[in-house]
């Protein structure tokens, strides 16, 4: 009866089909995709009133967001993002590597004390940054000892770079230590062997045959710092708003939910075109290797 | 006593500069959080200068009525959603796991969406929804008023304990369910007796990792709670955002010290499989 | 062949926390020889073959390769190429690009590179596949990859870790040739790890023999055969009788070895410098037992030693017929089992030994060889 293959046809068990998929899918439906809807729907619409909106099918709203002010903060935004990601990597693949080579003891703890502060409360670990750079905080203080400073950390790019390298960091180093563990090490060896110095090595055998590894790791970093909020709220300053502060603007305090509507589905469609790249990227390796 | 090994060519782990270069990151992750640590205990409330030891800062979180309650809200939120989280993902994964069914594909990346889903988006998507479809009355009694946080956090946790209950299933050996079937079990019990213990370390890691979640949230909690209901983050947030004192410092290291607990139960409950799940 | 020394081994010793995987090993290797590394597996020859390769550093000793102490030199710059037992073809390299790598890292300029790729890539045979990912290769093919990778480099050295061992068995007649053809055609010293013995005897000069991280034996095959000095040799190579014995009669002409489980003593056509009385053991190889039918009760003469020596009675109780060659199983009084081999120069049905039968088993004064340990 099993022999056609792993799984069953759902006509043949119906009631626990039933049970096991409609729940999930109803919860799913109700509790997530109407809600987005709702919010795709706004997108469109007019505020014509103080809680009323219609929704005309108007484009106005997406019209709005190209205008320059909106622009920048896309640009922003993503120039944040991208140099969140780019540092992460450079300051996690080297971690990443010690890790892959450590004994296994020293691996495990290793992977503990970078995983650590991934489960510590994102709200703790920036209001922890902030104590760090505000003016009279530690850093500063440490620095008006040596007669430096006071230096301005805090309210500013430069901080909102830093955090959100510092909240980010555990995300990147973990799909880049997995891809560097499943590297056949004879490779690296032979590579060596060869006459390739470490540096050679690296970048013509390391990278390229964990590049599908590497590029996880750079979505799953790079698409939650574009949709930060609490870091640039926290830590920015007025000029180094991202677009989801943008967002929360428009439905918390400007009230004008349409054009939040439509920035959040914008945010929404860049983070699935990123996500979209990253399949394109990988299905074309896998047909180069293929062919 | 011998001399240490000399080291190979790919002994990169024991490799100086990469040492440093390890050591320094783990000051810069862990330095402020060890200050933060560190001040909660210190006497002086501008929390800059060492000027003695105290546990004031812990006796005045106990004493904030306002405190207490927001972290019994958020770990109330949290088991709610947890408990709920661990049906609704281990009901998918298995689902996925036995049948085939029209678009399942699609399901499948449905399932997934509200992990990439940027929390902002979900946030006002929730907050939307629970103003104009389904108001939530502010005048229930506790926990209930506590519902539309609960359901948010529902939404974006089981589609990770989904996905974890989804890898550990894929190691089961299937002929064991059939087997039980065969002596008799019925569905439900070849369910419980069979399938329901395989999944236990995945379930226990997911559950782990959507307490975490919820206890972690901000965001999405921020649009979605009412002007009454104050979780912890949102809390702290309010208190935060002026100024930086030690008793912020007390409260964000009594949390710590709950994650750093929990993880370490978890760890203990499964050992390797939390790291494995780390690594994947 | 009485060629320079390359490689100078000078007490060597690679340690894993407690476990000596390499045991104070001194070893001389020469330019051109092909080289094999013997040993069950865990012995250690790996280990040796990377620790020449500069992948493994030394606990203790050195490794000088023309005369040049190789401590202080990587991997990288050792005048050394290696085939590793999975090959460590690049994936994500065409043929043409993993064998032009090396060369590339070299500094080897285009059009020189280009000669020197399809020259090693005729060498191995492989110059059709040149644009082919190693995907596309089957096992026998990366192996050539390796290969001409490593050869392309024009090595002092090359070390081939277990080289046959992935590949199936007409395969692996077919490139033991094709090896020591290459060898014989570039010239280069070849040092392989194998767990083999067929494959080191048929295609080494010399071979050295390992045994839990130390070095046994080195000879070439018909010497570590015929002269094994330690019952581990006699028994890894190849198959042999071994009997407990003690050394009864120790001139420099003769000597005479008594065996409580052989029954009869043995007779040697020459002294052992071993003290009087001493425990030994007598390895006697199966082709070097002569068998023929017991009729009567007078023993066939055995000349050369005195009569009663060298030749005992018994009966066949297994056979075990493998095409070239038969081997029998044969129990004597004593109940010690001895094993005897004949070749099938004639046809099956002839051969004349059944199960049951009874047999005089002998041999030559030459034959057997006396181990002290």
């Amino acid at each position: 009866m099993s022999g056609s293959g792993t799984t069953q046809r759902w006509q043949d068990a119906r009631g626990p089909f039933a049970l096991l998929f409609g729940v999930p899918a109803l919860w799913l439906l109700l509790f997530f995709l109407v809600p987005l809807a709702i919010v795709w729907a706004y997108s469109f619409g007019r505020s014509t009133g103080l809680t009323d909106i219609a929704i005309t099918g108007t484009l106005s709203n997406y019209a709005r967001t190209s205008s320059a002010v909106y622009l920048g903060i896309f640009a922003k935004s993503i120039g944040f993002a991208a140099l969140t990601t780019v540092l992460c990597l450079v300051i996690g693949f080297p971690i990443a590597l010690v890790i892959t080579f450590a004994s296994e003891r020293a691996k495990t703890l290793l992977l503990l004390a970078i995983m650590l502060p991934f489960w510590t409360n994102l709200l703790i670990r920036t209001y922890a940054l902030m104590a760090m750079l505000r003016s009279e905080g530690y850093v500063n203080t440490s620095l008006g000892w040596l007669g430096i400073g006071p230096l301005p950390l805090l309210h500013n790019n430069f901080a909102v770079t830093l955090g959100l390298v510092y909240v980010n960091l555990p995300f990147l180093v973990l799909p880049l230590y997995s891809a560097l563990d499943r590297l056949d090490r004879s490779l690296l060896e032979a590579s060596l062997d060869l006459g390739a110095g470490h540096w050679r090595t690296i970048r013509e055998i390391v990278i390229p045959l964990a590049l599908p590894g590497i590029l996880t790791g750079v979505l799953i970093t790079f698409i939650p710092a574009l949709g930060s909020y609490l870091t640039p709220d926290l830590l920015g300053g007025p000029n180094s708003q991202m677009i989801a502060n943008v967002i929360e603007r428009q439905f918390k305090r400007a009230n004008d939910w349409p054009f939040g509507s439509a920035l959040s589905f914008i945010l929404m469609y860049l983070t699935f075109l990123c996500i979209a790249g990253q399949g394109i990227i990988a299905r074309r390796r896998e047909k180069a290797s293929a062919a | 006593m011998r001399a240490r090994e000399p080291k190979g060519p790919l002994d990169y782990a024991r490799s100086t500069p990469l040492r440093l270069w390890v050591g320094l990151v783990l000051v810069f992750l862990y330095a402020p959080l060890a200050c933060l640590v560190a001040f909660s205990f210190n006497e002086s409330k501008r929390n800059i200068v060492w000027t003695g030891f105290t546990t004031d800062w812990y006796g005045k979180v106990f004493d904030d009525g306002d405190l207490i309650t927001a972290f019994v809200n958020s770990l109330t939120i949290a088991a709610l959603s947890t408990l709920v989280s661990l049906v609704l993902g281990a009901m998918v994964a298995v689902a996925l796991w036995r049948f085939r069914f029209p678009f399942k594909p699609a399901f499948e990346g449905l399932v997934a969406l509200p992990i990439v889903v940027p929390e902002i988006c979900m946030g006002v998507s929730m907050l939307v929804f629970f103003s104009r479809i389904l108001p939530w009355p502010t005048d229930l009694p506790w926990p209930l008023d506590l519902g539309s946080i609960v359901i948010a956090h529902i939404s974006f946790s089981f589609p990770f304990v989904a996905i974890i209950v989804r890898a550990r299933l894929a190691s089961f050996n299937r002929e064991l369910e059939e087997g039980a079937k065969d002596l008799g079990a019925g569905e439900f019990r070849a369910f419980f007796d069979v399938l329901v213990p395989h999944m236990r370390p995945a379930l226990i890691a997911g559950a782990l990792l959507a307490f975490t979640l919820s206890l972690d949230d901000f965001v999405i909690t921020f649009f979605t709670a009412g002007p009454d209901t104050v979780t912890f983050p949102v809390k702290v947030y309010s208190m935060v955002r002026f100024s930086v004192t030690p008793e912020v410092n007390a409260a964000s290291t009594l949390l710590m010290a709950l994650t750093v607990v929990l993880t370490i139960i978890g760890l203990r409950i499964q050992g390797r499989d939390v790291a494995e799940m780390g690594n994947g | 062949m009485t060629a320079k020394t390359l490689i100078r081994i000078e007490q060597l010793t690679k340690r894993f926390g407690d476990f000596a995987a390499v045991d104070d090993v001194s070893l001389e290797i020469r330019e051109g020889e092909f080289f094999a590394l013997l040993g069950p597996s865990g012995c250690g020859k790996t280990t040796l073959l990377r620790l020449l390769a500069g992948l493994e550093t030394p606990s203790e000793g050195r490794i000088l390769i023309d005369d040049v102490d190789m401590a202080r030199v990587p991997p990288n710059k050792r005048p050394v190429n290696m085939v590793f037992q999975s090959y460590a073809v690049f994936p994500h390299m065409s043929v043409r690009d993993n064998v032009a790598y090396g060369l590339k890292v070299d500094k080897v300029a285009a059009k020189e590179r280009q000669a020197r790729v399809i020259e090693a890539l005729e060498l191995v045979k492989l110059e059709d596949l040149i644009d082919r990912k190693p995907d596309q290769l089957s096992g026998g093919q990366r192996q050539r990859v390796a290969l001409a990778r490593a050869l392309v480099k024009r090595p002092r050295v090359l070390l081939l870790d277990e080289p046959l061992s992935a590949l199936d068995a007409k395969l692996r007649e077919a490139m033991r040739f094709e090896l020591a053809r290459i060898q014989d055609k570039v010239g280069v010293t070849f040092v392989m790890v194998t767990h083999d013995q067929n494959e080191a005897l048929a295609m080494a000069c010399r071979c050295a023999l390992m045994h839990k991280g130390v070095l046994q034996q080195v000879a070439t095959p018909s010497d570590l055969y015929e002269y094994p000095n330690t019952r581990f040799v006699a028994d890894f190579i190849g198959s042999i009788n071994l009997f407990e014995g003690r050394l009864e009669v120790d001139e420099p002409g003769h000597a005479v070895v008594a065996s409580a489980a052989l029954g009869v003593p043995i007779y040697l056509d020459h002294g052992v410098t071993g003290a009087s009385g001493s425990t030994v053991w007598v390895g006697i190889r199966p082709e070097k037992i002569d068998m023929a039918p017991r009729d009567g009760d007078a023993p066939p003469d055995q000349g050369g030693g005195a009569v009663g020596h060298n030749v005992v009675a018994g009966e066949i109780r297994h056979s075990a017929y493998l095409g070239s060659e038969t081997i029998y199983e044969i129990a004597l009084a004593t109940g010690t089992i001895v094993k005897a081999l004949r070749s099938n120069i004639r046809r099956y049905e002839e051969r004349g030994f059944d199960d049951g039968d009874s047999v005089w088993l002998s041999w030559d004064a030459r034959s057997p060889v006396v181990l002290l340990s």
